[in-house]
């Protein structure tokens, strides 16, 4: 996966392979994870000779030149453009939309633009009347409890098996790995079950964030993830290390963390926009509305709700995780490789 | 490394003693949040899924059926039907979403200009949250004619469509909607697989004087078959699994239309009026799990061979 001109650097694509692409994409920012950089001149019309002839797509700077291949791609591109605008962001406007227009305009004409003004209260009373506020804090505090717990988990179970590798590393790695077969629907009774009367603890986890939280630090890809990385940091540093007497934990927290910063970003943004998507899960768990996310309120409330109100919730539960995406587009381009995989 | 080195060396006996001098204990401090974490959370409930799918309980006692939960599932006339409808929304989410990411990507590639404009455009309704996509585009399939699609139907003079009202509509509706939210990712893949194809093979090519079609035909699709393979697992699994829209949009219905194995699963665990029946509830999320852990070993496999070539 990664490109014939990425430096030598990490030679993480090694096993799992979408693994390898964000590992190794992350691991060297020079490296062109999204897309050949900067090709050739801008100027798109007369493109002389590039630097990098062995970075190159389908069509050829001949190609280019011939009018007709130009001519094509300038129109499908525009075309192309056109389609995405009108499916990617078509949908965000019109809910940005919907969300300061009044509930019988959005009802009557909603293609129309504001025939009878703007309802700007729309946003307000979401936010106070209907509370969204409250989910929103919730939703909040739930990822980041379910960001804590995966990072936890994934930093010191990939330090265990790729850097201090007991003997029994191999059980539990295997363990792990066989985790990564097991869809998740087989686990949803059972794992209600553990939820409801947990061994050792003597109370219910019912209605408690907990029983969100632990169980999302139990991502075998993660795990993974973390241990390939930690694999291609160069030993030599770990036995400097020791040899100037760190031990294991010195050598984890001022020697193998600051050095996993880009994996560790890959990571969280997929960990917070997990935790904020999830769904089923929550709504198992957590039956007392006022603990609930956005994410299951959101559906209850729709019957209730005025919809223009309603709108205004849809919006502002989607501010966020847009936001975190226009922010850290690159991780999240880059990590995206492995986006299929996280799901399953 | 040196740990395990030291642990191998001479040293005949192991005692608590040495294992303890030697590091061990702070190794299980190491070990133990992946350990209750996934002891927990993973291991037990997969563990338990097993035991459970043969016993009948209402959480107070519990009894050993053999295999009754798997009779009782097989036997019951929903299950054809929400087979019947995951395997009809999986077939209409390969239709939509495989050749529309793969000829988009195909064309992102060779754009020169402004690129991250064209991924960031892609990508944005997937990090929209689902519920929030579902609630929304719910209202868009509003079936009056002055609903959103309609509205836009009519414009090109198209009747208005019942969408998620009719039993025909409603699994193509919804399928329109998870397509809407998940091509994004799968395009990303393609890019990023791409990039990889090397440059001396399209040289190669041209040398031979290959036409612009010829080379995204003999070059680009070849090299991109491992890729396509894979895309087209993980849309399986993930469609096999497939919860979120039938329960927000339809709940199965109408008539039963929009019924999935994992909605059933929901129903016979949490339901209403069937609600509490584990055991078939896991029974059948472990049939469904088979046949899925198949399909997950080939993808393994295949990313594996495919990252080492």
């Amino acid at each position: 996966m990664t490109t014939s001109t990425s430096p030598a650097g990490p030679t993480t694509a090694a096993d799992l392979a979408a693994a390898g692409v964000a590992a190794g994409a992350a691991a060297s920012p020079a490296a062109p994870g999204r897309g050949r950089p900067r090709r050739g001149p801008r100027r798109g019309r007369r493109p002389g000779p590039r630097p990098d002839e062995a970075d190159r797509g389908a069509l050829s700077p001949a190609d280019w030149r011939r009018p007709l291949v130009r001519r094509s791609m300038r129109l499908s591109h525009g075309v192309l453009l056109a389609l995405l605008v009108l499916c990617g962001l078509g949908p965000l406007v019109l809910l940005a939309k919907f969300a300061v227009t009044p509930t019988q305009d959005i009802l009557r004409t909603p293609l129309a633009v504001f025939p009878n003004g703007v309802a700007w209260d729309n946003l307000s009373a979401a936010w106070n009347d209907v509370q969204v506020s409250r989910y929103f804090l919730n939703t909040v505090v739930l990822a980041a409890g379910a960001w804590a717990s995966q990072i936890l988990v994934a930093t010191t179970g990939g330090y265990l098996l790729s850097v201090l590798r007991p003997r029994y590393a191999k059980v539990v790695q295997a363990a792990v790995l066989a985790t990564l077969f097991v869809p998740a629907v087989v686990l949803l009774v059972p794992l209600y079950l553990v939820i409801l009367d947990p061994p050792l603890l003597g109370r219910s986890l019912m209605n408690s964030y907990w029983a969100v939280w632990l169980p999302a630090g139990a991502s075998a890809f993660n795990v993974l993830l973390m241990q390939r990385f930690f694999d291609s940091l160069p030993r030599e540093v770990f036995e400097a290390a020791r040899v100037d007497g760190a031990g294991p934990f010195r050598l984890f927290w001022s020697i193998v963390l600051p050095m996993s910063r880009p994996i560790l970003g890959v990571v969280s943004v997929f960990a917070v926009i997990a935790s904020w998507k999830d769904f089923l899960w929550p709504l198992l768990v957590l039956r007392d509305p006022d603990i609930q996310p956005l994410s299951v309120r959101l559906p209850s409330l729709q019957a209730t709700t005025d919809l223009g109100v309603l709108m205004a919730a849809l919006a502002i539960s989607t501010l966020i995780p847009v936001l975190l995406f226009l922010v850290f587009q690159r991780l999240f381009l880059r990590g995206a490789g492995l986006g299929g995989a996280v799901k399953g | 490394m040196a740990l395990t080195h030291d642990a191998r060396e001479a040293r005949p006996r192991r005692t608590p003693v040495t294992w303890v001098r030697r590091g061990g204990l702070s190794t299980l401090v190491f070990a133990l949040p992946l350990l209750v974490v996934f002891g927990l959370f993973s291991w037990l409930p997969i563990g338990r899924a097993v035991v459970m799918s043969l016993q009948e309980t209402n959480l107070v006692t519990t009894a050993w059926v053999g295999l009754d939960n798997f009779r009782t599932v097989l036997a019951d006339p929903l299950l054809a039907t929400a087979v019947g409808n995951t395997l009809w929304f999986a077939a209409l989410a390969l239709l939509f979403g495989y050749p529309v990411p793969l000829l988009a990507a195909v064309l992102m590639s060779e754009v020169r200009r402004a690129k991250g404009l064209y991924s960031a455009l892609a990508y944005l309704p997937v990090v929209v949250p689902p519920v929030v996509a579902v609630l929304l585009w719910k209202f868009f399939f509003d079936a009056r004619p002055e609903g959103v699609f309609n509205t836009m139907l009519g414009w090109v003079g198209a009747g208005p469509v019942p969408w998620l009202q009719d039993a025909d509509w409603a699994m193509p509706s919804l399928v329109l909607e998870a397509t809407w939210a998940a091509a994004g990712g799968t395009i990303i893949i393609y890019l990023a697989a791409l990039t990889s194809v090397p440059g001396e093979l399209y040289d190669a090519a041209e040398v031979d004087g290959a036409s612009v079609w010829r080379k995204v035909w003999h070059v680009t699709m070849p090299q991109l078959r491992g890729v396509l393979f894979i895309t087209f697992i993980l849309q399986i699994i993930g469609t096999a699994q497939v919860f979120l829209e039938p329960y927000l949009f339809t709940d199965g219905g109408p008539a039963n239309a929009t019924i999935t194995v994992l909605l059933l699963v929901y129903r016979y665990a949490f339901g209403q009026s069937l609600g509490g029946d584990y055991g078939a509830a896991t029974a059948l999320s472990l049939m469904l799990a088979a046949v899925l852990a198949v399909l997950s070993v080939v993808y393994f496999r295949l990313t594996r061979s495919w990252s080492q070539t």
